[in-house]
């Protein structure tokens, strides 16, 4: 068992004393959540403010005399980092993986609490430097998300004088938070688990979240390389991804570098990172979906070496993100070949939650509401992947809106529904108090069908070749006016998506405050962090014992038994319940060392 | 329940939205269609896939959802690994039937025909140029390091084969039906993508190394080249064209064209006869170039040459001047039999060109700035400085015209003229449409008076523009005709 002493000192944690060391300079893993959480959404909602700046343009062009073609595209790299890496990244890892490791494992903490709190402090810095360029001269960087250079660091692109510095920097600083708290909760997860929580009875929430810091860990150094020799290259002239080059007219002193040598490293890291993001919630909506459908995950080992396999293949699909970059063309055979082998195990996954549904006692929470729309977002979005991994099939389509809708569905709507069902979900446990379930059905539908009013006509931009990051279009003949009537369309669909997360917001605060007092476990989940002590879970989690773990986290509807689920800790023989005879990959019973 | 009822209609809602929406491939103009069916087939496939997922999981969900009265416990079952290979094996089967004719289409792709004809297109912020091999049908050999305003290509003059190089350079190219043909891509300066939605294939330019595409025009007509790779804060102006036509046409054009070694050979505009010739010029434009209100004539003195040339031969070809609301530009259309050829408009802009940029008397278009907003029009100049300069010197590479200097009255009815698609309309007008797609974020009148108000308060210390030897621009144009 990977069970460590350490896990149990519980009489050894520091335990805070001042409101400034407990709810500021905390080194408690679900303070250190929250504050990542709320840092997260956020930020998360200058970049939702940013996407509207982008819409109003693109739906209502030559009307708002506040958006120029410059900060159009500031306003189009700061929506993508930010949602990509300040949200997404931050809150599956920092947010999620925080709050959930150590409960869902048994711990009492992190394993280094210490460093876990720098990791949020360095987070936060990371963020106030990205925020600081939208106030030095000339603002924000307008090279679009991915950066690529030359232009991301010559003049002609907005934001080449600070704003790349400082977006350069920022991502810098925030590998240094991720790596922290990375490397905390991989060790946590395989060191800190409680007595008979072997791996292959950890929930999968905790399977996806782990498997992405590993992506994480391995992944954000290709970005990190990548920052710094940018950095080299714009402030002190080295070459590193500059070829000779005229710029404006004027020959620069660049010389012998190579700029696909940029796209390269990005993607090493930028495939992973959509499956940093993507990995948590794949994990996260297994667990939505088994507690609501109170039935196990279907095919649980299966799922998790689904989790492992797109882990691992992540690595090896990068450059299809390249297929039109100019590098030697022979490698799309390659690509394209890796890139649809992904889809085997993803397919594996929506037909896993598919079948969980299949003969289930399906309530329609809020949570599941939110799982089932992601499972309809993920499908749609995972197939138009297809389209852009098939590397002919990508030509007509690269560079089109086809990929902004495709992207957005897979890596933007699917992840955030997961991030909603979640909170809902986790809601009670974090808060102590119920969430209003009607305001959150009413978001729910307002974003599910609001998102998707936006991306499905998106498409269908794409293929007709209307190419994305256009500030205006007038003048292309093969656009019809009709396109701009879609394009208006869409905006106001993305208004009203916007205007619901208002709701939100406002179901989290009002709550708070006026919710209704939770019980420790409401939805009848059987992992282990509905089965603290108290609700919230005080500082250590687990009160004097740590729990002992006597079965997977999937014990839903157990034939024989008297109730509905079978929480992880409950030991054999206490309740009327079956011997284990259930299929042969049911995890057998262990004895507590 | 709900939610399974809304599920089946979104899939129904999307099979219907795809059969009823106009936004689809535009009809193809390349012998890809191998392409399109690989993306037809790909369509079907996985739309197949997306219906039966989502009406299995709505039959799901109605037939298993949760029912207080009986209560009916989910069934127990972890695994069940027949079903899960079996699904396994269709999904890889159905992958490996999508990706085959993939590759095999890709494979078609990445070998060129021996017999297609090299052509190079360059990119560089936010323009397209082009480059044909002369009569020995090779390209010479080219280097970044190279390229200065007398030679645009960077052509290395030591390797004979680039002297007969055909150059064009403008954002319109001409094609021959039928005839494969391979782009070889170079940037100057960032990436960039030459994207022609019908002929479906697009590749980056990449500066530093040459990428290639093939295709072979299957239809004669006119395309728009888009460039699909953000490129900086212009990347949206950079459009060009393709014209395809059939083989004599094709011959005809291309017999206008110059060689990179007939460009070399045409001198520098002669001053002194270009003295002679503004004399006429001077009775609206006045004898140093100062402008008149009165007469509608703007400020020339001190502007660039090569600046001067093209506008010239715009108004010489009808290009400029020609559209119906465009009163003073018809008017200064109609003087142009003045200049009877190419070497006239070449005198005359040398000789304005070296006339000295006075400081502009701000009075006469006092009125029109006088409620201006500086720091507004400081903010709006920001995105204009990227071409026309910080102190609107204006910049050849980007053929951006100087404007310091200029008087306000001018600038607002040009930028109206640009905004209002009076000027910068005209097909075959090469580098208006990108002053047109500009100015369209000057969103009202206020904006567009700030602006040319900031730019009253700009100078230049350039005393004479920089006259470039080299009159790729206008004379192309001039021998070509437009189109």
């Amino acid at each position: 068992m990977a069970y460590v002493a350490i896990a149990d000192k519980g009489q050894d944690l520091s335990h805070p004393h001042s409101f400034i060391t407990k709810y500021i300079w905390s080194q408690d893993h679900k303070v250190i959540a929250i504050q990542y959480g709320l840092t997260a959404i956020a930020v998360g909602f200058v970049a939702l403010l940013l996407s509207g700046v982008m819409r109003l343009q693109l739906g209502f062009p030559d009307t708002f005399s506040f958006i120029d073609p410059s900060e159009y595209y500031q306003a189009v790299t700061m929506h993508g980092m930010i949602m990509v890496i300040y949200l997404l990244t931050a809150l599956f890892l920092g947010g999620f993986g925080n709050y959930l490791i150590p409960l869902m494992v048994g711990a009492r903490d992190m394993v280094f609490p210490y460093l876990n709190m720098l990791s949020y402090w360095v987070y936060l810095l990371s963020v106030i430097i990205l925020m600081g360029s939208f106030f030095v001269t000339g603002g924000p960087t307008g090279a679009g998300w991915t950066l690529y250079p030359p232009q991301a660091i010559l003049e002609g692109t907005p934001g080449a004088d600070g704003g790349i510095v400082l977006m350069l920097i920022s991502l810098i600083v925030f590998i240094v938070a991720f790596t922290m708290g990375g490397l905390n909760y991989v060790t946590t997860v395989l060191q800190a688990r409680t007595r008979g929580m072997s791996l292959m009875r950890m929930p999968l929430s905790v399977w996806g979240i782990f498997t992405a810091t590993v992506l994480g860990l391995l992944a954000f150094p290709a970005l990190l390389v990548s920052g710094i020799m940018m950095i080299l290259d714009r402030l002190l002239g080295t070459s590193f991804f500059m070829p000779a080059i005229v710029s404006l007219g004027e020959q620069t002193s660049y010389g012998g570098g190579s700029p696909v040598l940029f796209q390269h490293l990005f993607w090493f890291f930028g495939h992973p990172e959509v499956y940093i993001v993507a990995l948590p919630a794949f994990g996260i909506v297994s667990d939505l979906l088994s507690t609501h459908a109170r039935k196990n995950i279907f095919g649980y080992r299966m799922m998790v070496w689904a989790i492992v396999a797109i882990g691992g293949l992540s690595f090896v699909v990068w450059a299809h993100h390249m297929y039109v970059s100019g590098m030697n063309p022979y490698f799309g055979f390659f690509f394209a070949t890796t890139t649809l082998i992904i889809a085997v195990p993803t397919a594996i996954k929506v037909y896993n939650w598919v079948l969980t549904l299949w003969r289930g006692n399906i309530h329609f929470t809020v949570p599941m509401l939110f799982a089932i729309g992601f499972i309809f977002t993920f499908t749609h979005g995972g197939l138009t992947g297809i389209f852009l991994g098939n590397v002919v099939v990508d030509l007509p389509l690269s560079d089109t809106y086809f990929v902004i809708a495709h992207f957005h569905m897979v890596m933007g709507v699917s992840p955030i529904l997961v991030v909603f069902g979640a909170l809902y979900h986790w809601y009670p446990k974090i808060t102590g108090r119920m969430f209003n379930d009607t305001l959150g059905k009413i978001h729910f539908w307002g974003t599910f069908l609001g998102t998707y009013s936006i991306y499905l006509p998106m498409h269908y931009l794409g293929f007709l070749g209307v190419p994305r990051r256009y500030f205006a279009y007038e003048g292309i003949n093969f656009i019809p006016e009709s396109a701009q009537t879609l394009n208006e369309a869409i905006t106001i669909a993305a208004l009203i998506v916007a205007a619901f997360q208002f709701l939100f917001v406002f179901n989290v605060i009002w709550s708070l405050f006026k919710g209704k007092k939770a019980p420790g476990n409401p939805w009848n989940a059987t992992t282990l962090e509905w089965q603290t002590p108290q609700t919230p879970p005080e500082h250590g989690n687990w009160g004097p014992e740590l729990p002992n773990v006597y079965r997977w986290a999937y014990d839903y509807s157990v034939p024989g038994a008297d109730k509905d689920f079978i929480p992880q800790n409950q030991p054999p023989g206490d309740n009327r319940q079956p011997p284990i005879t259930t299929p042969r990959e049911q995890p057998r019973e262990v004895e507590p060392a | 329940m709900f939610v399974a009822i809304v599920l089946v209609l979104l899939v129904v809602g999307s099979i219907a939205f795809h059969f009823i929406s106009p936004w689809w491939f535009t009809p193809i103009a390349s012998n890809w269609q191998t392409i399109d069916d690989t993306v037809n087939i790909t369509f079907w496939v996985t739309g197949a896939v997306f219906v039966a997922v989502n009406l299995f999981m709505a039959y799901a969900i109605i037939k298993y959802r949760h029912n207080p009265k009986n209560n009916q416990p989910a069934h127990y079952e972890p695994e069940n690994s027949r079903l899960e290979a079996w699904l396994t094996g269709i999904t890889a089967i159905g992958v490996a039937a999508l990706l085959a004719p993939g590759l095999y289409v890709w494979g078609q792709f990445v070998n060129v025909p021996e017999d297609a004809t090299e052509i190079e297109a360059m990119g560089e912020q936010w323009r397209w140029s082009f480059r044909l091999p002369g009569k020995d049908g090779i390209l010479g050999t080219t280097n970044a390091t190279l390229v200065d305003i007398n030679n645009p290509f960077g052509i290395n003059p030591d390797d004979s084969t680039g002297l007969d190089d055909i150059l064009i350079s403008r954002n319109n190219v001409h094609l021959p039906i039928d005839q494969p043909v391979k782009f070889l891509l170079r940037s100057k300066d960032v990436l960039h993508d030459f994207a022609v939605a019908e002929f479906r294939v697009k590749m980056d330019l990449v500066p530093g190394l040459v990428s290639y595409l093939w295709f072979t025009p299957t239809r004669t007509g006119t395309f728009d080249i888009l460039c699909e790779e953000l490129c900086g804060v212009g990347h949206f102006t950079m459009r060009g064209r393709v014209i395809v036509d059939t083989a004599e046409d094709y011959q005809t054009w291309l017999d206008q064209q110059l060689s990179f070694a007939d460009i070399q050979a045409i001198g520098p505009g002669d001053q002194i006869a270009g003295q002679a010739l503004y004399t006429v010029c001077s009775s609206c434009h006045g004898s140093s170039g100062e402008g008149n209100i009165a007469l509608n004539s703007p400020k020339i003195a001190g502007q660039h040459s090569w600046y001067l040339r093209q506008q010239l031969q715009n108004f010489k070809q009808g290009i400029r001047g020609t559209h119906k609301d465009d009163v003073y530009g018809q008017q200064m259309a109609a003087m142009m039999a003045v200049l009877a050829d190419n070497k006239a408009v070449r005198d005359v802009a040398a000789y304005v060109a070296a006339l000295p940029s006075t400081v502009s008397d701000q009075n006469l278009s006092a009125d029109l700035i006088k409620d201006a907003d500086l720091e507004h029009g400081k903010k709006l100049y920001n995105t204009c400085g990227t071409c026309h300069g910080a102190n609107g010197q204006g910049n050849y590479a980007l053929n951006s015209p100087r404007i310091s200097g200029q008087e306000a009255w001018y600038m607002i009815r040009q930028l109206k003229n640009f905004k209002d698609r009076v000027r910068g309309a005209h097909p075959d007008d090469v580098f208006g449409p990108s002053m047109s797609s500009m100015a369209s974020y000057l969103r009202d009148e206020q904006s567009i008076a700030d602006v040319a108000a900031y730019v009253t308060t700009l100078t230049t210390d350039t005393g004479q523009s920089k006259e470039s030897l080299v009159q790729i621009e206008t004379d192309q144009i001039s021998l070509a005709g437009g189109g």
